[in-house]
């Protein structure tokens, strides 16, 4: 049985809250922080995070997309 | 002017071609000498043409060096070395004979004067890097077949580029040009081949994972990387370059995203960080330049360290599919920690090597007022962590557990790991070692709160969506098609539907071909051969009557002709 202290729930849990922590207190450093505006968009509040967070949202929704047309068994060019 | 004892890639290429007849210990001897030797070799080569050789009237430059040849030969150097290491216990002794020589054509390009030489080490890489995938057996004969077609392909594509340059110009130097004729632009198509460019990018994810465990490492450094060398060197500025590369950049997520095997993953994310490179160099102004130059370094160690990682893990469990492995840290800690900091490396995490490299290609954007390319390139860098930066080490090392148990790999494949470990975060904590060795002074920070916390943010909240979306990432044992479906598959299928019959008819001319071919044969035999009535003694009278003969017909010919 699967005992790692690395998967356990317990565990698990406590890194998700930390992460979020981690997470959270990143994007508050952005309050003293000035990030050089280069185009008008990156300066809004919290940019490099959100515009992380859509940009991957919107390139897995895309290669789900693009796999249902494309995808095949791994064994299609065996003989 | 110089004061190098050999061209640095003779070395190379003089020991691969005497490895398999050393005996084991000096063959290891020599494994791990001539890489360093190289490196001497390499940084004794002054700036300006070396020496001159000339070859059917043109002056040719086989070893001309500034700064972007020695940045490139010193990495492949590195990677020499380091592969090489990895690679000691490789059973098929051949494979390391073809990857040294493949490296060492490699810096031949790296220092190539003019185009002729350039077209020589090209073509020696081509077949060179063949026969290492070759040495992983028969699975990978066809794919091999496929990846030296379309590296022949481009081949002749550069070839009749590089004769019309001539023809046109007179001149065989290799330097900056401009795509104006057609003549530059079958260079330049010559090139974006072996760069891994659209539409033919497919050749890389399918022929470079068929390698052995450690013959990807090596293929991974060299053939995409010469390809943006010489885009620097030729066509630096070439806005085309700006498309082509940020096509590739999304082809490499896209595709890596949809992937099962851990070591197609890594191959399309080659495709997806070369076409940062090649973007950088279609900005063309001096930061770019020296960016595409600094990730083309720093990315050959990271992608090889990734790599051997994977070749390890491959090694030692014989499976390559993200849904047969997982869990694996627990025994492989070692290979886990490596394989993440090659991960950290590859999306640029800061204190790694890659964060000081791309930085300045997206700098360069933004010198350059390019909004559409820097925000194509921000979300790139948001999509390499995506695709490569977590989803390799977290398929392989940890998601479910499989099972598994494999050990650590031997010492030699630990010891190449941590040299390329060492060096990620070496690069990326001293960026001044780099930045000293690009081709124009830097003048570039990477290190600032902003630059920092704005990376931090953006990998970070990637990361997030990764384990939200986690669901939908669920590998299966799909592959997903590409350009070489219709290679691979259409043009099998045409040649079923229509070939067949005729297929029968051709086969019967070749039959009547030869038959009427050993006919010919048997007659010429039957008059020439040594009972043949024309190889009898003749007397000088007969020899006089067929010359006058011969003459009048010439005569005749002649009077009719004009």
């Amino acid at each position: 049985m699967d005992d790692h202290w690395l998967v356990r729930p317990t565990t698990i849990r406590k890194l998700w809250v930390a992460s979020i922590a981690i997470l959270a207190l990143l994007v508050a450093t952005d309050i003293w922080i000035h990030h050089h505006e280069h185009f008008t968009l990156d300066g809004i509040f919290g940019f490099y995070a959100w515009y992380g967070f859509a940009i991957c949202v919107v390139m897995v929704a895309f290669a789900k997309a693009l796999g249902a047309m494309i995808k095949r068994p791994d064994t299609y060019y065996d003989d | 002017m110089t004061s190098f004892l050999i061209p640095p890639a003779l070395v190379l290429i003089a020991a691969g071609a005497i490895l398999p007849v050393l005996s084991a210990r000096l063959r290891t001897a020599m494994i791990l000498a001539a890489p360093l030797v190289t490196l001497v070799q390499v940084w004794l080569v002054g700036d300006g043409p070396a020496f001159e050789v000339s070859f059917l009237g043109y002056s040719l430059v086989p070893v001309e060096g500034d700064a972007l040849g020695r940045l490139f030969a010193t990495v492949f150097a590195i990677m020499a070395f380091g592969g090489g290491l990895f690679a000691l216990k490789q059973k098929n002794t051949l494979e390391l004979s073809a990857a040294f020589i493949y490296a060492g054509s490699a810096i031949g390009v790296a220092f190539s004067g003019d185009l002729i030489t350039l077209f020589v080490f090209w073509e020696i890489m081509a077949l060179a890097s063949t026969l290492v995938i070759w040495c992983a057996g028969s699975a990978a004969f066809a794919a091999s077949m496929r990846y030296v077609s379309i590296h022949l392909l481009g081949g002749v594509i550069l070839m009749a580029g590089i004769a019309g340059e001539i023809a046109t110009t007179g001149a065989v130097e290799f330097t900056a040009m401009t795509p104006d004729t057609p003549a530059r632009w079958m260079i330049l198509i010559g090139f974006l081949i072996n760069v891994g460019a659209p539409p033919l990018s497919a050749w890389l994810p399918d022929a470079y994972p068929s390698s052995s465990w450690s013959g990807m490492v090596f293929l991974s450094a060299f053939t995409t990387k010469t390809a943006v060398l010489v885009l620097l060197r030729g066509f630096p500025g070439a806005e085309i370059l700006i498309f082509v590369g940020l096509y590739m950049v999304f082809y490499g997520i896209v595709y890596a995203i949809l992937e099962n095997n851990m070591r197609r993953i890594l191959a399309y994310s080659i495709v997806n960080q070369v076409g940062f490179m090649v973007t950088g160099v279609g900005i063309g102004t001096v930061m770019a330049l020296n960016g595409a130059a600094a990730h083309a370094f720093t990315h050959i160690i990271y992608k090889a360290l990734l790599l051997m990682s994977a070749g390890s893990v491959l090694y030692m469990t014989g499976k390559e599919k993200c849904t047969d492995l997982g869990g694996l840290f627990r025994t492989m800690p070692l290979t886990t920690v490596c394989g993440i900091i090659g991960a950290l490396s590859i999306s640029s995490f800061p204190l790694t090597s890659g964060f000081i490299s791309k930085s300045m290609i997206s700098q360069a954007a933004v010198d350059e007022h390019l909004a559409i390319v820097w925000f194509l390139l921000m979300a790139a860098s948001a999509g390499v962590f995506l695709h490569a930066g977590i989803k390799f080490p977290w398929f392989v090392f940890f998601q479910k557990d499989s099972g598994l148990r494999p050990e650590e790999p031997p010492w030699n494949m630990k010891l190449a790991m941590v040299l390329f470990s060492v060096l990620c975060i070496g690069l990326g904590v001293l960026p001044g070692l780099l930045y000293d060795l690009l081709p124009h002074p830097v003048d570039y920070v990477p290190y600032t709160p902003s630059h920092v916390t704005s990376m931090l943010q953006l990998l970070l909240f990637s990361g997030l969506a990764f384990f939200l979306m986690l669901g939908l990432l669920k590998r299966t044992l799909t592959i997903s098609l590409d350009f070489d479906w219709f290679y691979r598959a259409f043009g099998k299928a045409v040649a079923h539907k229509f070939g067949l019959a005729r297929m029968r008819v051709w086969a019967r001319f070749v039959k009547q071909s030869y038959t009427a071919l050993e006919r010919l044969v048997a007659q010429i035999y039957r008059h020439h051969g040594p009972r043949g009535v024309l190889a009898r003694t003749w007397p000088t009278g007969s020899m006089a009557i067929w010359t006058t003969i011969l003459l009048v017909a010439y005569l005749v010919l002649y009077f009719f002709a004009s």
